[in-house]
């Protein structure tokens, strides 16, 4: 019994010391985060007015994740300006960093500011984050005439290692069915939208735990891995193929299929079910075709515009919790689209995600196939990849 | 300065022109024509011959085309059932090279038992695939095995048809060989086993088997050590790929013994058959499948004697050359007959009592004695391509080939030589086979379609002398044609209207020959370009409908179940499950083991609680069930029910046919028998369907392929739960929920 009640103790007291480091500088003044939990997909807009209280200029402020969060964040991205109200923003370098002294159950980002901010001054920031496998099914395994609910969790008042002034919190649901969500002074629940606060003065480091716990029957497509080839032609085409194995990450399905249910009432009977994907692909993509290990796959819709061309891809069975599917899809785009040339180089201009809309993918594995004889290979990705080189045997006859 | 080119110059002695004397060239231009066209004018052997090759061309090219109908209308994919079975082995062999593959032993199909694949299948389709895989990368052509195997047959298909020529050249004239090989790349007979996709053995083994054929006769009648070496491993090539070898090795010693009966025997006829058998017997050996049949099998022990006969034919042939009196010879032929006969059958007699020599198998039987298998092996009868043939198909199969095989016959005995001994032959055993079951028509067209070619050939050949000979001089007719046949070349007098009528009787041949062209097309395009695993159905409004219920339903296994998951299914399914599927199957296409396929028999037509007992036993996870009650679907597994009773009462006496008849009537409505609509297989296929309304104005459960209200609408699942059914409920998959826990 001691030992459990002296470590809290100690956390406390560095906690305690840390925040005092911090409120020393900057004081954040409003809090705004509106969460969005219509996807699979959590997206958390946090937009800060950061005051700097202190004496001395300020050039990094620091965000605080606990670490059941930051192992499910799948991008941050910050925003900032200076001056009272709100202009053209920039984006500021984040990265992690541990300052000295933190409790170990968080993980902080510091976004570097352009210029550091002076005594007195204000910054306005925006902090987008996306979070995976957030959602968390509850009950996990439901029958084919089930909704599926999911728990979301989170804290009530924005947790910073500076003190909040006002801060709110809206959380946006896909609507239907809300089981059940932790309520505190100032919570409502209007129209699939649920509010939280404002709350005044809130000291750092506070954490107030909440839970929602709602329907969410958009489809939970999660690409188990996905392996895009890009492979250059010198004939003018880029040829890419996609292999993707696709799982429903949602609650898992118990007991019967039964197409008997699901063809007469699919809405009701297999709701938290989904039998089609979308790919956006680029303008001019061409030679479109979806297949699988054993034979193309008829199901699939196709609609294009100078904009953008729409594949409507249905698997040949529909997806319910736990079911998994395996595909291929491959398209052609106009090399001059994508490949341009400068200072005697040739540079190629393309995409590293999935065309997919609202897709989640764990694994990624980009091949660039180039063509015979190229050299002085040079990549530029915006985040850290592992990236390896193999030489392949060419073929005669290239598309 | 130029000479000018004199007109009775060849063109190599022009001189190339100058490129800056404009005037010199036209002059040049003007001058050219007449050596050039004196050039490119052939005699009138080197343009027969241009005409020729250029024909074959073109008929090798038609018949890979018209193969391809299936890869156009659907996709590059396997089509039916065993092929699947072949490209699953195809791709073993391309992954894990050949030692591995001569290894394999499969414990995915016939679960328990498993199956030596190495040892239980004809590898020649297979190495053959592979071989031509491992070209076509070598040439740095990335394509994909299975665009291999696609194409095989069709590419093989167009090689039989210059064994054709080669064959038609040798025992007629190289017209009949033109003829035979444009009539054989059409041949529906032939095309319904080797359309593209069509992956299986008959693919290549017919090729082998008429280069077989052909290397034989063409051995016979030159006598040559080399011609019947290669007949010995066309022979090889056969065995290797295809069960019909036995058909070539029954074949050749009843022509051997036909010839020497007829007093045909030769130094030649010996040479090729013995060289031929001894070679081709020791190379058959090294197919592990095969192994020691030539010695021991009772189906390989003609071959056999007439070798020995014809030892002793050649020797006392020899005693009577040394002897030179004939009294003597005749009481030592005597003597040596009966010593021989004597020993022969002593042997016969020791072998097959002692079990060194097995009898006939039951296949075998079957061919002999068409009612054979209908009495004693449903498994074989069960089968449609081993019923009797219609007369209906024979003519949809050959046509005007049909007419023409008698007419081809009456050529060949007119002109009788060793080589129209053996086509005659081959045609008319192949014929009788065809009659005995349906897939053996593939046997009896190359036969049928060179027999006819010298039919076709000959009138062709008449008419055209008559016709030309008329116009120039009419004297000669009787002189030119004298050798051919019909009663219009045999007067020396031309009779009224001859040439008209040979110009109506020519170009009714050729309405003849192009209707058999636009039927053939025509079968080809309907009726054998669908992979039967993608069902087609006209839509309401004429446009085509696609089930792919086959494919959902064997990805759904291969998806989203375990991956030792063991699935029970009749055997149809087997090699689609194990290929498509990649999961455990209980029961095969390769038949080879009748008690475990009447296991799976009896589990379905046992009750369910039954059928879960013989399941748990057999540790099966899923049953899949193949359903057409929604779409009209005919070949499911209840029109094929009433084989799974008869296989499994055939093993296990507790079933029995008349339980599930009424009357001898076998129906699924309400005056179906109770045993019947309570079955495994009824409460599966039929599970929820009485709330489905399939048809409009049509009750619920409505099976829309035997037109009636099933019978049992109310069906509960006690041990089973439905796992899967694909979206036009052709096939379901229930899930085997495991044992109780027992309180």
């Amino acid at each position: 019994m001691a030992t459990p009640l002296r470590l809290a103790a100690l956390l406390l007291v560095l906690v305690a010391a840390f925040a005092s480091a911090a409120r020393a500088d900057l004081v954040v003044s409003r809090a705004d985060r509106k969460v969005d939990l219509t996807s699979h997909i959590v997206r958390v807009l946090t937009s800060l007015k950061v005051e700097n209280a202190g004496s001395e200029p300020v050039s990094k402020v620091l965000l605080a994740f606990p670490n059941i969060q930051a192992k499910n964040l799948a991008a941050i991205r910050a925003f900032g300006t200076e001056g009272k109200v709100k202009g053209l923003s920039s984006v500021l370098p984040i990265e992690v960093v541990e300052p000295s002294g933190v409790p170990p159950e968080l993980t902080f980002f510091s976004a570097s500011l352009h210029k550091p901010l002076q005594k007195g001054k204000i910054l306005h920031l925006d902090v987008l984050t996306v979070f995976t496998h957030f959602l968390q099914p509850f009950p996990e395994e439901i029958t084919q005439a089930d909704s599926q609910l999911v728990v979301f969790q989170d804290s009530s008042h924005y947790l910073s290692p500076y003190p909040v002034k006002v801060q709110t919190l809206s959380i946006r649901l896909p609507g239907g069915r809300v089981e059940s969500y932790t309520k505190y002074g100032n919570t409502k629940l209007v129209d699939s939208e649920l509010k939280y606060g404002p709350y005044e003065d809130v000291p750092p480091f506070s954490y107030n735990p909440i839970i929602v716990h709602f329907e969410n029957n958009n489809p939970f497509a999660v690409a188990k891995e996905l392996i895009r080839e890009i492979e250059i032609s010198h004939w003018g085409n880029v040829q890419i193929t996609e292999h993707y194995n696709i799982v429903h990450g949602g609650a898992r399905l118990k007991g019967e299929f039964s197409r008997l249910d699901y063809q007469s009432r699919p809405y009701a009977r297999g709701v938290s079910s989904f039998r089609h994907l979308i790919a956006r692909l680029p303008a001019r993509a061409h030679s479109i075709y979806y297949r699988d290990e054993i034979g193309n796959i008829s199901t699939s819709h196709l609609w294009s515009d100078s904009k953008k061309t729409q594949l409507e891809i249905e698997p040949r069975f529909p997806l319910f919790g736990g079911w998994q599917t395996t595909f291929t899809i491959g398209y052609g785009l106009p090399l001059q689209d994508f490949v341009f040339s400068a200072d005697g180089k040739r540079f190629l201009n393309i995409t590293f995600g999935s065309p997919m809309e609202e897709i989640l993918i764990e694994k990624l594995i980009v091949k660039v196939v180039l063509p015979e004889g190229s050299k002085d290979i040079d990549v530029s990705a915006p985040f850290p990849t592992n990236q390896w080189q193999e030489v392949v045997p060419h073929w005669t006859i290239d598309n | 300065p130029r000479p000018a080119p004199r007109a009775d110059e060849t063109l190599a002695q022009i001189p190339p022109p100058r490129p800056p004397m404009a005037a010199a060239a036209s002059t040049m231009l003007e001058s050219l024509p007449a050596p050039l066209l004196r050039a490119l004018r052939l005699k009138t052997k080197q343009q027969e011959l241009l005409l020729r090759v250029s024909a074959l061309a073109l008929i090798y090219v038609l018949a890979f085309a018209v193969r391809l109908f299936s890869v156009l209308r659907y996709e590059s994919m396997i089509h039916e059932f065993d092929p699947y079975f072949n490209y699953r082995t195809t791709l073993y062999l391309t992954e894990h090279g050949y030692s591995e593959f001569w290894n394999w032993f499969d414990h995915e199909s016939w679960y328990p038992l498993g199956r030596v694949v190495g040892g239980t299948l004809f590898p020649g389709l297979m190495v053959t695939a592979a071989l031509l895989h491992r070209l076509l990368r070598a040439l740095s052509l990335a394509v994909h095995i299975r665009e291999v195997c696609v194409l095989t047959a069709p590419f093989f298909a167009a090689n039989t048809t210059l064994v054709a020529y080669a064959f038609g050249r040798e025992i007629w004239d190289s017209g009949a060989g033109l003829v035979a090989a444009a009539l054989i790349a059409v041949c529906p007979g032939y095309i319904s086993r080797s359309v593209a996709g069509s992956y299986d053995n008959e693919g290549v083994a017919i090729f082998a088997l008429l280069l077989t054929f052909y290397l034989f006769v063409r051995a016979v009648n030159t006598g040559s050590l080399a011609w019947s070496l290669a007949a010995a491993f066309g022979y090889f090539y056969m065995v290797s790929a295809w069960g019909g070898y036995v058909f070539i090795i029954n074949l050749l010693p009843l022509y051997v013994l036909v010839l020497l009966v007829t007093g045909r025997y030769s130094q030649r006829l010996y040479v090729a058959y013995n060289c031929t058998y001894v070679l081709g017997m020791l190379l058959g050996m090294q197919i592990r499948f095969v192994g020691f049949q030539h010695v021991q099998s009772g189906e390989h022990m003609a071959a056999m004697g007439v070798f020995f006969l014809l030892q002793v034919f050649f020797f006392l042939d020899w005693v009577k050359y040394m002897l030179n009196d004939v009294k003597l010879f005749k009481s030592f032929l005597r003597i040596t007959l009966t010593c021989v006969i004597s020993v022969g059958t002593l042997a016969l007699g020791i072998g097959t009592a002692s079990g060194y020599i097995s009898p006939w198998t039951g296949r075998f039987y079957s061919l002999l004695d068409p009612t054979y298998a209908k009495d004693h092996i449903p498994i074989i009868a069960s089968v449609s391509e081993h019923q009797p043939t219609a007369w209906s198909s024979f003519m949809f199969d050959f046509h005007i080939l049909l007419f023409l095989f008698p007419a081809g016959l009456y050529f060949c005995f007119k002109r009788l030589s060793d080589a129209t001994i053996f086509i005659v032959m081959y045609g008319l055993t192949s014929m009788y086979f065809a009659g005995v079951m349906v897939r053996l028509i593939l046997v009896a067209a190359p036969a049928v379609c060179l027999i006819s070619a010298i039919a076709v050939s000959a009138t062709i050949k008449n008419l055209t002398t008559l016709i030309r000979s008329k116009s120039k001089s009419p004297q000669t007719t009787g002189k030119t044609t004298g050798s051919k046949a019909a009663a219009k070349g045999a007067v020396d007098q031309p009779l009224p209207f001859q040439h008209n009528v040979a110009v109506a009787l020519l170009l009714g041949a050729f309405y003849l020959l192009s209707r058999y062209a636009i039927h053939c097309t025509w079968v080809t395009s309907e009726a054998y370009s669908s992979p039967s695993i993608v069902l087609s159905a006209r839509g309401h409004n004429g446009g085509r409908v696609i089930f792919d219920d086959y494919r959902e339903a064997y990805y759904w296994l291969r998806q989203n179940t375990p991956t030792d998951a063991k699935i029970m299914s009749w055997w149809d399914y087997g090699y689609q499950i194990t290929a498509m599927g990649n999961r455990t199957v209980i029961v095969d296409n390769n038949t080879w083991n009748n008690t475990h396929i009447a296991t799976v028999g009896r589990a379905m037509s046992s009750y369910e609680d039954e059928a879960y007992e013989i399941m748990q036993s057999l540790d099966v996870n899923y049953v899949l069930v193949v359903f057409g009650g929604v779409t009209g679907y005919s070949s499911d597994d209840i029109n094929k029910f009433l084989w799974m009773v008869r296989i499994g009462g055939g093993v296990f006496p507790v079933i029995k046919e008349p339980d599930y008849l009424v009357n001898g009537e076998y129906r699924v409505d309400k005056g179906a028998s109770p045993k019947m609509l309570n079955c495994l297989m009824y409460k599966l296929c039929y599970y929820r369907f009485g709330e489905l309304t399939t048809e409009y104005g049509k009750p619920p459960g409505y099976d829309r392929v035997r037109g009636v209200e099933i019978g049992n609408k109310d069906i509960k699942l006690e041990y089973l739960e439905e796992a899967f059914t694909t979206s036009n409920w052709i096939v379901r998959i229930y899930k085997v929920k495991p044992p109780k826990n027992r309180s």
